[in-house]
């Protein structure tokens, strides 16, 4: 070791604060310079620390299981009486569904109609928060030879999650629909109105765009629209809530704020991707 | 001095070990907590909101574990861990170190409210640092309520965070002054 005398210690000691504020902007010029080498270092740290997160992950789940159904306890009473109401309506529309699927089967088999292929789908669990103060998204632990890809749609058991933005060997990021940064093709089912359905960092994304004439109205089914190529059309996305401001949102079908395991569906579509996932989508590998 | 105590033992490879633990402490337990924040709770934007706590505390009672270098690292790894624009937690993390150095002489004989506040003032001035930086790098300004929550959540988290390392920093100065 060198040894330095006691004032030029000191020198050293004061000096190091200022050089290291320097270096900070300079990490910053680097980062907006090389973006693929940033990616690349956070994939690899996501990729060693998603172990350690997925272990973490069984007693935080636990804690919040046991939440769950104190929760679940208390509400006991009234949430009987919700679904005794809710199980009434549902056998009414069920005896619609059963009526309409007979009528559609005999339909299809009239025009001799080729149904879409289902398509593939693998699970992942979600193991950190990847969003950091402005942004929301979180990580996916995967295994080692997993398939994950980019571009590829994450939905829940409920909806229209998010999108693949970026891919480590053991692990991947998830750009939720809510970020800031997101912008989804969307189409209301009812007036088959398209929109751009924008992501404010809020729970609700705010829809924008609409063709004149056709406003969405409050209560309007919102689902996918396969413009652009990026997605598919009519995964369920959620359902239109107009605020009292005036404003247009989009209450979503999928809980965001309690994603356990999500579905990474591969159409093999290689739209637009969002700005910050520089590198170009990696094509589907051939069958 | 009238009263003759025991000679100070050689330094053993066990003590060694053992002031070297004491001074990784600060930086290994931040780094941890850090990566513990990353786990989804529900609270997002919980890593850049942690990781002020316990680099004021360090640098106000412990300065020479918590050096700017060490500083530097746990910035880095903020910013990779919560993808956010590289470059953005240093500096919020070594301007808080650096506000830390300065108010330190006065702040270490201070009771635990004055420190707090001290402290809120802090995570207040790096949560704006932040919101400035981020909407700088993404050229557009983000909402303030992330940054208004972000300063919140530290100042929530100092007084049970500020305990539990005023403890540890108890034990450690007792091993340190020996029997």
């Amino acid at each position: 070791m060198i040894r330095l005398s006691i004032p030029s210690r000191q020198a050293l000691a004061r000096l190091s604060l200022p050089v290291l504020i320097a270096a900070a902007f300079g990490t910053m010029l680097l980062g907006k310079a090389d973006a693929l080498l940033v990616e690349r270092a956070r994939m690899t740290l996501a990729d060693a620390l998603s172990p350690i997160w997925a272990a973490v992950q069984e007693p935080v789940q636990a804690v919040r299981g046991g939440l769950r159904e104190a929760d679940a306890l208390w509400n006991l009473r009234a949430e009987n009486a919700r679904l005794r109401d809710d199980n009434e309506r549902l056998r009414r529309w069920q005896a619609a569904a059963l009526a309409l699927e007979a009528e559609n089967a005999l339909l299809r088999r009239q025009l001799s109609w080729v149904p879409d292929p289902s398509p593939a789908f693998r699970t992942a669990r979600v193991v950190a928060d990847a969003g950091g103060t402005y942004a929301r998204a979180v990580l996916l632990g995967a295994g080692p030879n997993h398939a994950v890809r980019k571009g590829q749609v994450a939905l829940d058991e409920r909806g229209f999650v998010g999108r693949v933005t970026e891919v480590g060997s053991r692990s991947a990021r998830v750009l939720l629909a809510t970020d800031i940064n997101s912008r989804i093709p969307v189409v209301t089912e009812a007036s088959r109105a398209r929109a751009m359905m924008t992501g404010t960092n809020g729970s609700r994304p705010r829809l924008q765009h609409w063709p004149e004439g056709t406003p969405p109205r409050d209560g309007d089914r919102v689902v996918t629209s396969a413009e652009a190529g990026a997605f598919p059309a009519g995964l369920p996305v959620g359902t239109v809530r107009v605020s009292e401001g005036g404003g247009v949102e989009v209450e979503l079908f999928a809980q965001l704020d309690r994603l356990d395991v999500l579905r990474l569906f591969d159409f093999g579509l290689s739209g637009i991707l969002p700005p910050e996932a520089v590198a170009r989508p990696e094509p589907r590998a051939r069958r | 001095m009238a009263r003759k105590g025991r000679p100070q033992p050689p330094m053993g490879t066990l003590r060694r070990l053992d002031a070297g633990a004491r001074a990784a402490f600060p930086a290994l337990g931040t780094a941890l907590l850090l990566v513990l924040a990353a786990v989804p709770v529900g609270v997002p934007g919980l890593v850049a909101a942690l990781a002020l706590p316990p680099v004021f505390f360090w640098s106000v009672f412990r300065p020479a574990a918590m050096s700017p270098p060490v500083v530097f690292g746990l910035g880095l790894l903020q910013d990779l861990l919560s993808f956010a624009p590289l470059g953005v937690g240093i500096l919020t993390l070594l301007l808080v170190h650096g506000a830390a150095l300065r108010m330190r002489p006065w702040l270490v004989r201070q009771g635990f409210p004055v420190v707090w506040l001290c402290f809120c003032a802090v995570a207040v001035g790096a949560s704006a640092v932040g919101f400035v930086l981020t909407g700088l790098l993404d050229w557009h300004m983000p909402s303030r309520v992330p940054a208004l929550l972000q300063a919140g959540l530290a100042a929530g988290a100092y007084p049970a965070l500020g305990w539990t390392l005023g403890r540890i920093h108890m034990v450690m100065t007792r091993a340190e002054e020996g029997p």
